[in-house]
């Protein structure tokens, strides 16, 4: 588009019409993006879509009014006002998605007021922003054709963007990059006013300059947008524990979203207090109702009380003793009000007797016999854990149990970690134990395996105790039924001396489901 | 010490002033004590000067020495039904090589710290074990089962080299195609010997060395260096050497250009135990490495020893043995006479307490003790045991094992004290680090081990450990350190089928030999074996007929 030296002060007003028609494209597009983004944003941050997008847009469309009706304020120098409202709504706009969540991310219930603060501005600059350019085209344009040709392309660049948005934008690129993205469109737009009009413009080189400014930043936006990301989404994780500690080198996390309380063991999930009540009735109820005689239980592991909060279910047993390793543990599910509704207050029953140890310290040093163990540790996913699930371990475990006695081991996923699971049965078997393998699907975990190891056959139950919701006679029959996927395969017997269900345990959680 | 070993020590030292780093001063290394043996009781058997004995008592078998070979020679004393003997130790407790300690942390080694599966041959030291409840069933199965708490757990060990951990202790990472073969045409080799018989139809390589072929073309062996025996079958790859000579190192306490090729071989030829739910690379191993069966042995089998007990005279007569015998602890010295003694100290200080009729050649063309002795040398070591806060870090690579091999080290790495016990979480720990001072002649190594402080050698060690675990510096609670001058005999060529030891064992009298010195390689089963013996000459002596428990056919 060069003017030679000495042409009209004007571009040919043909093109100069299409120059300008393309940026209402381009503005249509950019002033739709940032609403998709503001209702996008509140939805993925505070949860509920429907309401986020009607109340995103409604308040975008009213301050797009209320800009609309304020351009009748700006008077003399149009275009120069053009310019500058075109790099405010680069900027406002650019910034949009970062703001939003960084200010979540600090200010909690702040970022209500930081949404709607720029959902207003960017509406109210995106207002002024259409009169201005039909205003501009005024002169060039009979009314008919003004019209008809700035709403055309005002539509057409939103289809573009509507389109756009949903299937590459927010996938690829994410919130806070599309945001810049746009927002250096914007700047471009403001750039070509710039050189479009540079003759009527007073300063045009100051202009540009303060376009290439804001170029430049938002640029540097885009490109340190992971950064954003990652500095925004770590402080929104903190901001949702409720309670973290690391005690006896673990470190134990609880995190609370909505009504979902969820506990971390390094990292790990325990459990979500959604599903949880799946693992802990398929955990104790399959061999404790079928042990009617049981009056001494052990729970080994399971410092949370929820294993026990089922145990507790059954009149007949007497006393139960826990023995988690963790005092932090015992002591903040003992202690914390919405983690005792959860468990009951289990491990304040004065049948129960919580004992800080290691386990298979503990065990080698107890003579007390058990009726009914529940062994509920971690998974196999390192060696010393792994110890937990040898045949020393277990020949112990024997030891221990009465001569009807039962255990229940929980071990892992059958379907992920299918080798690992019927290790843990072929370790069970040669420490002569009769190895009653079952499952049970709990969505946060996923399909999980348990083991009933006993002296005598196990025999199912003829009854399950009242208010299970999951666990019952009906569904008792499928719970021990293996499909294909995860039938029997052969497996080594994890010794202390080979760890063999750690090795089995790696690859199978790094491969998931086998054939 | 040649001069690459002294250059080695002395950055050792430096680097451990370095590893203090430089708010600490070397001085300011954790604290510990200095361990030694009886050093002082024994160096007053060379300078004299010892009380007469006041009183004479006898007993019908003395035994000299409570390390392996002794209680052994008890245990089997005391299984024939005969209780008339006692056991004298020049310690104040019994152990000998196996020796251990403990602390608020964990029972740890200071010598000897595994057994690997025993072999069929060597039948007493499966006897021992099934009594002990580590070998389960009849021990003279060919894949006996043992207890899963006495293996050793998995990770069993791993090396350090190139900056990083691997499993296993071949350092075959990033080698060329030609030198991973050469170490496959080594194994094979080895595999081979493993399998071979001699001539004669016994074993080429067997533990107890006794039981091994007496075949000349094998014993032929025995008259070079095993580094000589590499480089004359073509192995030349630094992986093969360094390997052979780590062996050599651990288990004799000497670099491969000094071991007999027939020793080096042995290593790696002899162990061909199977075991039902193990390994046949598996180990034996505690806590306290085999002081648990030393345990066993004295408590559990109630053996007792007189300790603090200096026997300085030896005077074989024709009825009877009359020991002179300082008591430390009563500041006395009393006369022993005893029927028949089974000596399970080392060969030296016999030969320096025997009163021989005369030095050099005897009227039955026998060479005197002292003489024989001669071919005996022994391999000075230095053990230190570091007493940690936590277990070292694993920063990348193969997971904390038993045995943590530095492979570009003269030490032989660590092993973890705690690794058989079975708490879940990572505590305090004890590493027990070894060193064999292999650089140069044995005189040479012990005046460098006797020449270093406790503070020198707690500094090098940590120097030493800095390299794969850049913390333990700050980890390290505490350092005790022991200086053994006199560790284990050095089966260097011509020892083990040389003459000395041939005319030591042909030797006949009232003074039985029992201890590892007698087969030249310094080993459990060997102890054992070598006690088991003796107690069965001496049984026979007196006329007492019984099975031996010892191997007795192929």
């Amino acid at each position: 588009m060069a003017a030679a030296p000495g042409a009209a002060v004007l571009p040919p007003s043909e093109v100069l019409n299409r120059a300008l028609l393309a940026s209402v494209f381009v503005i249509a597009a950019c002033g739709l993006v940032y609403e998709l983004i503001a209702a996008a944003a509140s939805t993925y941050l505070l949860g509920d879509s429907i309401t986020q997008f009607s109340v995103v847009i409604g308040v975008y469309l009213a301050a797009m009014g209320v800009g609309s009706w304020a351009s009748r304020h700006v008077v003399s120098g149009i275009v120069s006002r053009f310019i500058d409202i075109e790099l405010m709504i680069a900027v406002v706009g650019g910034f949009s998605a970062a703001l939003m969540f960084l200010s979540f991310a600090w200010m909690g219930t702040g970022f209500r007021v930081v949404l709607y603060g720029l959902v207003v501005l960017v509406g109210i600059l995106v207002g002024l922003e259409i009169p201005l350019v039909m205003r501009i085209l005024k002169e060039r344009l009979g009314f008919r054709d003004l019209v008809a040709q700035v709403l055309t392309f005002d539509y057409l660049g939103a289809l573009a963007v509507s389109i756009a948005f949903p299937l590459l934008l927010a996938p690829r690129l994410g919130l806070i990059r599309t945001a810049f993205l746009f927002g250096i469109l914007n700047a471009v737009v403001a750039l070509w006013a710039v050189w479009l009009f540079r003759a009527q413009l007073r300063r045009p080189v100051a202009a540009a300059s303060r376009c290439a400014a804001v170029l430049v930043a938002l640029v540097a936006g885009f490109v340190s947008a992971e950064n954003l990301t990652r500095l925004a989404e770590d402080q929104i994780y903190a901001d949702q524990i409720v309670h973290a500690e690391t005690s006896r080198g673990q470190r134990i996390v609880l995190t609370r979203w909505r009504d979902d309380l969820r506990l971390y063991l390094n990292g790990n999930l325990q459990f979500s207090s959604l599903d949880e009540y799946r693992y802990h009735e398929a955990l104790v109820h399959p061999g404790l109702a079928a042990a009617p005689h049981a009056r001494r239980a052990l729970v080994l592991g399971g410092g949370d009380g929820l294993a026990l909060r089922e145990v507790l279910r059954y009149p007949q047993i007497e006393s139960v003793t826990l023995v988690d390793l963790d005092p932090a543990i015992t002591r903040l599910f003992a202690d914390a009000p919405p983690l005792r509704a959860l468990n009951a207050d289990s491990l304040n029953s004065p049948k129960v007797t919580v004992v800080n140890a290691d386990a298979f310290v503990w065990l080698e040093q107890s003579r007390d016999q058990f009726d009914f163990v529940v062994v509920d540790f971690p998974d196999p996913s390192n060696h010393s854990l792994g110890k937990l699930y040898t045949a020393s371990f277990y020949a112990m475990l024997k030891r221990r149990l009465s001569a009807r006695g039962m255990a229940v081991i929980q071990s892992t996923s059958p379907l992920y970690a299918r080798r690992s699971f019927w290790c843990v049965v072929t370790t069970l078997e040669s420490v002569g134990f009769e190895a009653t393998p079952y499952h049970a699907l709990v969505p946060s975990f996923g399909e999980w395996g348990f083991i009933i190891a006993s002296n005598a056959p196990y025999a199912p139950p003829e009854r399950y105790p009242f208010g299970l919701r999951f666990v019952t006679p009906e569904i008792h029959p499928a719970l021990f039924r293996f499909p294909k996927d995860m039938a029997r395969v052969p497996a080594e017997v994890n010794r202390l001396n080979n760890q063999a269900l750690v090795g089995y345990f790696e690859s199978e959680w790094r491969r998931g489901p086998s054939e | 010490m040649d001069r690459r070993d002294f250059l080695g020590a002395g950055a050792a030292v430096v680097a451990a002033g370095w590893s203090g780093g430089c708010a600490r001063s070397r001085a300011t290394v954790p604290p510990g004590e200095l361990l030694s043996t009886g050093h002082a009781l024994g160096h007053g058997l060379r300078d004299g000067g010892l009380p007469a004995p006041g009183e004479s008592r006898k007993v019908r078998v003395a035994i000299v020495g409570a390390g392996v070979s002794g209680l052994s020679a008890a245990w089997r004393l005391r299984r024939a039904g005969f209780e008339d003997f006692e056991i004298l130790e020049l310690e104040g407790r019994p152990g000998g090589n196996a020796r251990s300690g403990a602390n608020d942390v964990s029972p740890y080694p200071w010598g000897a710290h595994y057994i690997p599966l025993p072999t069929r041959e060597a039948r007493a030291t499966r006897l021992l074990l099934a009594e002990l409840g580590v070998l389960r069933g009849d021990p003279d199965d060919p894949t006996p089962r043992f207890d899963e708490r006495a293996l050793c757990q998995a990770p069993q060990d791993r090396h350090f080299r190139l900056g990083t951990w691997e499993e296993g202790l071949v350092p075959l990472a990033g080698r060329t195609k030609a030198e991973t073969d050469e170490w496959h045409r080594f194994h094979d080799r080895m595999q081979a010997f493993k399998a071979m018989r001699g001539r004669d139809g016994r074993r080429a390589f067997a533990i107890p060395v006794d039981f091994s072929s007496r075949d000349p073309a094998l014993a032929a062996l025995d008259r070079v260096t095993m580094r000589e025996w590499l480089l004359a079958e073509g192995f030349r790859s630094e992986a093969v050497h360094w390997l052979v000579n780590y062996a050599c190192r651990d288990d004799y306490g000497c670099a491969h250009r000094d071991v007999s090729a027939w020793a080096g071989i042995h290593y790696f030829a002899s162990r061909d135990a199977q075991a039902r739910d193990a390994d046949p690379e598996a180990v034996l191993t505690w806590p306290d490495g085999i002081g648990f069966v030393v345990r066993g042995m004295v408590e559990r089998l109630g053996l007792r020893a007189t300790p603090d007990a200096l026997v300085y005279r030896v005077e074989e007569g024709p009825r009877e043995a009359r020991l002179g015998v300082y008591l430390a602890r009563e500041k006395r010295s009393v006369e022993i006479r005893a029927e028949h003694v089974v000596w399970a100290a080392p060969l030296g200080f016999l030969a320096r307490a025997h009163a021989d009729p005369s030095p050099g050649k005897e009227a039955g063309g026998e060479v005197s003790l002292s003489g024989l002795a001669r071919a005996w040398t022994y391999a000075p070591w230095l053990t230190a045991n570091l007493t940690l806060s936590e277990p070292p870090y694993v920063h990348h690579g193969a997971p904390l094992s038993w045995d943590n091999v530095i492979v570009d080290s003269d030490s032989l790495g660590y092993v973890v004290a705690t690794h058989q016990g079975v708490a879940t979480r990572p505590g305090p720990t004890v590493l027990t680090w070894y060193l064999p001072l292999s650089g140069g002649s044995p005189a040479e190594g012990r005046q460098r081990l006797l020449s270093a402080t406790r503070e020198q050698w707690a500094g090098a060690a940590l120097a030493d450990l800095a390299k794969p675990h850049p913390e333990i510096g700050s980890i390290t609670k505490r350092i005790d350190v022991f200086a053994n001058g006199h560790a284990m005999v050095r089966p260097v060529p011509g020892l083990i089928w040389g003459e000395a030891r041939r005319n030591l064992l042909a030797r006949r009298g009232r003074v039985h030999l029992a201890h590892a010195d007698a087969s030249g390689i310094s080993i459990f089963e060997e102890a054992n074996d070598r006690g088991v013996q003796a107690a069965e000459a001496v049984l026979a002596a007196l006329g007492e007929r019984g099975q031996s428990v010892r191997w007795a056919g192929s």
